[in-house]
């Protein structure tokens, strides 16, 4: 065992410029992945069809086609057309698109969750369109949205480990790394489980924060009986306060 | 303001508005299809300016319809709604039926407030900031205004302390009459009360009908009420409607139509309402 972890010692510079890379794409591309969202989704519950049908159609293709061909295509196909990028725009930029394509769909669902006498107070109070959203309805839907979110971006985390075939050296390929370093297939294989694991457990602490704070906006949270300890057991807050 | 609809005379209404001064609400010829139910056929009414008013008649009348194409919440299949003498939604143009453009309509439901059976406070925002979103952003308020009328107007309805709860902290009856300060923060001219007291426990029901009582009492605001209330509706209003599928049955004082319906229906309905 002494060995294995000077190995993985050894191998530590490797190992962490790895997981810089993954969470570089993870967090490039949940960013990225966001603000296509927002656009679609807020494009597909417009009343305008010249909006919302260009939109559907976006999404639609990007959900339904593979993330690693998207690479692919964005990598291989690109440069024919005259377009160089770097692999990691690449790899960001796929796992927007993608991400994006199916986290729209999340944003405008939680939009069309929203009460519509939400809509309708706010048209009673003669708020404009924009403004209505902006105020009432997205964070209302904001707190409803998270959870999804949250599940995609672990998704998109674990999905980061295709860029390895664009040459990128992110956290799978450094295992694989290490693994023929050390010779030891489950050794290096177990370290990159946990590693993972943790990247996303981390993210969910922070997306139930996010989330918790969400609720509290909306006075949904029992202050008192949530904190810190809900978020970190990975659980959602059982308090619910008079509704 | 000048009247845009020389011509035509204003059916049906006997209310205390002076002569010569447009009607604060006219409907003519409206027409209300949802596919092909026809809720509301060939209505014409005004209500003048002060004039408090209460629809009754069974559910699926088209009472509450009325009130949600006043406040554009519903689009109209036909005919002409006009606020203060201008259209609010569509006019006569060139001899065709135009709609106006989004901005202007919403110009002029600055003028309308409306109050919901369920309350549809913003749960984002604590109360006062219910109070102060619409005329910081859409009259063009000042923060410190604003909030200098939205606690004078918590005072009225006797919310006071509640200035910087969360809606979900208070009762019905307690979001109710925010709702209403909510409406008046607005200064409207015409307030629009759709069954406010409904979705009420029993025990609440009071104290929000007297704010309104109040409020009728203090201010001219032209009100148009859908409640079962009965009491309420003979303690506040000099008009009372009768509908029944779509059209007005009876139209007159509340004490007319209570004790002396002329319809058999009417009759019928008030004694149901009264029995619960």
């Amino acid at each position: 065992m002494g060995e294995k972890l000077s190995a993985l010692f050894a191998f530590g510079p490797q190992l962490s410029d790895g997981i810089v890379t993954t969470v570089l794409l993870t967090l490039g591309g949940a960013a990225g992945a966001f603000v296509i969202a927002l656009v679609l989704g807020l494009a597909m519950v417009t009343p305008y069809g010249w909006l919302g049908v260009p939109a559907k159609i976006i999404v639609e293709f990007f959900r339904g086609t593979s993330l690693l061909v998207q690479l692919f295509w964005l990598f291989y196909v690109l440069p024919l057309l005259g377009v160089q990028l770097d692999p990691m725009t690449c790899g960001i930029l796929a796992l927007a698109l993608n991400y994006g394509a199916y986290s729209a769909e999340v944003v405008r669902s939680s939009i069309n969750h929203v009460d519509r006498g939400q809509w309708e107070a706010s048209r009673a109070l003669s708020l404009s369109p924009a403004h209505l959203v902006r105020r009432v309805i997205f964070p209302q839907a904001w707190a409803l949205m998270i959870p999804s979110l949250a599940t995609l971006l672990i998704q998109l985390l674990k999905g980061t480990a295709v860029v390895s075939f664009i040459t990128l050296q992110d956290l799978t390929e450094r295992i694989e790394q290490l693994r023929q370093a050390s010779g030891d297939t489950f050794f290096a294989y177990s370290v990159g489980l946990l590693i993972y694991f943790v990247l996303a457990w981390l993210l969910q602490i922070g997306m139930n924060a996010l989330e918790q704070r969400a609720r509290a906006r909306l006075g949904r949270v029992d202050r008192t009986a949530g904190g810190l300890r809900s978020i970190v057991r990975m659980q959602k807050p059982q308090a619910e306060a008079v509704s | 303001m000048p009247s845009t609809d020389s011509g035509l005379t204003a059916p049906g209404s006997t209310g205390p508005g002076s002569v010569g001064s447009d009607p604060a609400i006219r409907f003519q010829d409206v027409e209300k299809r949802f596919g092909d139910n026809v809720v509301l056929k060939n209505l014409n009414f005004s209500v003048q300016p002060g004039e408090r008013v209460t629809l009754i008649g069974p559910s699926g009348s088209g009472k509450t319809t009325i009130l949600r194409l006043i406040m554009t919440l519903e689009s109209l299949t036909d005919g002409f709604i006009y606020i203060n003498g201008s259209p609010l939604t569509h006019e006569e143009r060139n001899g065709r039926r135009t709609a106006l453009p989004p901005r202007e309509v919403r110009r002029k439901t600055r003028q309308i407030g409306m109050v919901f059976q369920q309350f549809n406070l913003f749960p984002n925002m604590t109360v006062a900031e219910n109070l102060i979103e619409a005329p910081m952003h859409v009259l063009g308020m000042s923060k410190a205004d604003a909030l200098a009328k939205a606690r004078g107007l918590l005072d009225k309805v006797g919310l006071a302390d509640k200035e910087n709860e969360h809606p979900s902290r208070l009762s019905g009856g307690q979001q109710q009459r925010v709702a209403i300060a909510r409406a008046l923060a607005m200064d409207p001219e015409i307030l629009l009360l759709d069954e406010v007291t409904s979705a009420l426990d029993p025990e609440l029901v009071d104290d929000v009908l007297n704010v309104l009582r109040r409020l009728a009492g203090e201010t001219d605001i032209t009100m148009l009420i859908v409640t079962h209330e009965m009491q309420f509706a003979k303690d506040v209003s000099q008009r009372v409607m009768m509908f029944d599928n779509g059209a007005i049955l009876e139209d007159g004082p509340p004490e007319e139509i209570f004790t002396n319906p002329r319809h058999e229906r009417t009759a019928k309905f008030l004694s149901a309402v009264l029995d619960q």
